[in-house]
Order: structure tokens, then sequence, then C-alpha cells
């Protein structure tokens, strides 16, 4: 919001460079969660039943959920969320997951253009070795 | 029934207004693991220069519900939830959202393409705060099926 100084952090980006990383483990638990947090109670989300009966692999993570951790994995490093300018995916792959071993999602955090202003940060995400969100890109004010 | 184009260009009212709560926020950070002290704790949030806690990024999903509402409602669109696969969100900031705001939201339908018998439905909720000023647009592009309700 104001000039800070964690500003200087961001001046020496180079392409490539990876800004932060994490894996997060999901859980039915983690579901539910969601579904009260945000007021999303599609049943795919919590119903073996209901996701079978759609034809679906299973229970599957809220795409926002997905969308929501992923951007969080970058938010330490930049210091204040007032940075982000625009932040968007494309949602490709179900995350399925085990009512008992649940799903580990990774988040893999890397520079991928630079400007004098701004700085794109492309999130690669993935789970069970497949990439989940697609053009998965925040946008953070670098100045 | 098949996706109705003549969605696009209606005028939707603007939702009452969601006020942000200092909880809901905290309850929300911690459903998509947000665990920066920022969403949380409103000194370290002040020490940012924001009034109270601020919102995770993707929050603006939960004010734009009403939206989506609006929509699902319209007698004549030819949108069941079930038949729902949310395919691309996309968020543009004015600022963060911060407990204490008082949020409205506009729905626009932008596009409709079918895709054979489903259709690419493009929706923008323009959130803005209670002086009027922007706070954030998200974009949804959702892949409706065709199907009985």
């Amino acid at each position: 919001m104001s000039a800070d100084s964690t500003g200087s952090a961001f001046t020496a980006l180079t392409v490539g460079d990876v800004v932060a990383e994490r894996t997060v483990h999901l859980t039915r638990e983690s579901l539910v969660r969601y579904a009260g947090a945000s007021g999303d109670f599609n049943p795919i989300h919590y119903r073996d039943d209901v996701a079978a009966a759609v034809g679906l692999p299973g229970v599957l993570s809220h795409g926002m959920l997905t969308m929501g951790l992923a951007v969080g994995t970058i938010e330490p490093w930049l210091g204040d969320s007032g940075r982000i300018l625009d932040y968007g995916v494309r949602f490709t792959k179900p995350v399925v997951v085990d009512p008992e071993t649940g799903a580990d999602v990774t988040v893999v955090a890397k520079v991928g253009a630079v400007d004098e202003e701004s700085a794109r940060i492309d999130l690669t995400v993935s789970f069970d070795g497949t990439t989940v969100l697609v053009k998965a890109q925040v946008r953070v004010r670098t100045t | 029934m098949p996706v109705n184009p003549e969605l696009v260009g209606r005028d939707f009212p603007p939702t009452t207004s969601y006020l942000v709560g200092r909880e809901k926020v905290r309850e929300f950070a911690r459903a998509v693991f947000a665990d920066d002290p920022q969403h949380t704790d409103p000194a370290a949030a002040q020490a940012l220069g924001y009034a109270d806690v601020v919102a995770p990024p993707t929050f603006a999903i939960v004010v734009t519900d009403a939206t989506l509402q609006q929509l699902l409602a319209e007698p004549d669109s030819g949108i069941v939830l079930q038949n729902v696969l949310h395919a691309e969100q996309k968020f543009r900031y004015s600022r963060p959202i911060v407990a204490g705001d008082e949020l409205t939201a506009k729905l626009s339908v932008t596009g409709i393409r079918a895709m054979g018998a489903a259709a690419m439905v493009t929706s923008e909720s323009e959130i803005t705060d209670a002086a009027g000023e922007h706070v954030v647009t998200t974009t949804s592009i959702l892949l409706v099926g065709e199907g009985e309700a």
C-alpha cells in the first residue's frame, strides 16, 4: 500500500527465479472447511455418491480452493497482498481428494516476466504428477 | 433449454451490500491456507497501512456469489447449477478487500459462445466500496452444459 523497505527485494528479479514453493495437504475436512467459509456447497466436493452419479472419479477439491491456496504460496515473499494487480487461472484437471489419504497439491512460483513496474509470477500447481491449473499467473507491482 | 444468448448486455441491479467481517476474513484465510499474518492479525495488517485484516485475494469470489445467484435466478437463462463447470477465473484489483469494507457487486454477462450443446459463458462482476470506488473486478468463465433442472 505505502512505500516500504520491501520494495528493494523486487528490483533484482530474473525470469526463471523460484520465489516461493510449498506443498499443501488437503483432506476431506479441508473441503468441508472451504465449503463453509466460501458458501460453495456443491455436493461434488463432499459426497462420494453425488460425485460418482455425475461421472467424476471422486470427490474433488473446489477449483477456487486450489486457486486460493496457490496464490497464498507467494504472500510471505510478497509481504503485502496489495501488490497483487491481477490473478487468473484456467481450471484444467480435477484434484481428487481421497477420503483416507487426502491429496497433496504442490505449488512452485517462478518469475515469468518482468517490466519496469511489475512482474508476472507463474504458478505451477500440480497434483499426482499432473498440472491442475493452466496459465496460473499473478501480476505483482514491484515499485 | 440452451443458454440464452440474450443474457449478454442485460442490466442486472447491484447486489445488496456485503459487510466484510474480521472473523469471516480469518475463517476464509484458514480455509485457503493463507497463513500470512496480514489476513488474521489486525496489527500486522495495520503495519502495512490497512485499517483491519486483509482478505486473501480470492475472497472476492465470496462477494460475487450474489451475482451468480442473480444469473441462476433469471427464469430464461437456461443455466442450471449442476451443469456448470468453472473453466477460468480472473481477478483485477485496485486494492485488496479489508475487514470493514461494505461492498456491492454489479453483474454483466459479456460473452456467450456455443460449443456444441454446451456454452462458454463469460460474466464480470465489478465490486465497489461504500464510496463507490472500484475495488476488484472478477471475471468468470463457466462451461454450461445442457440438461434438465
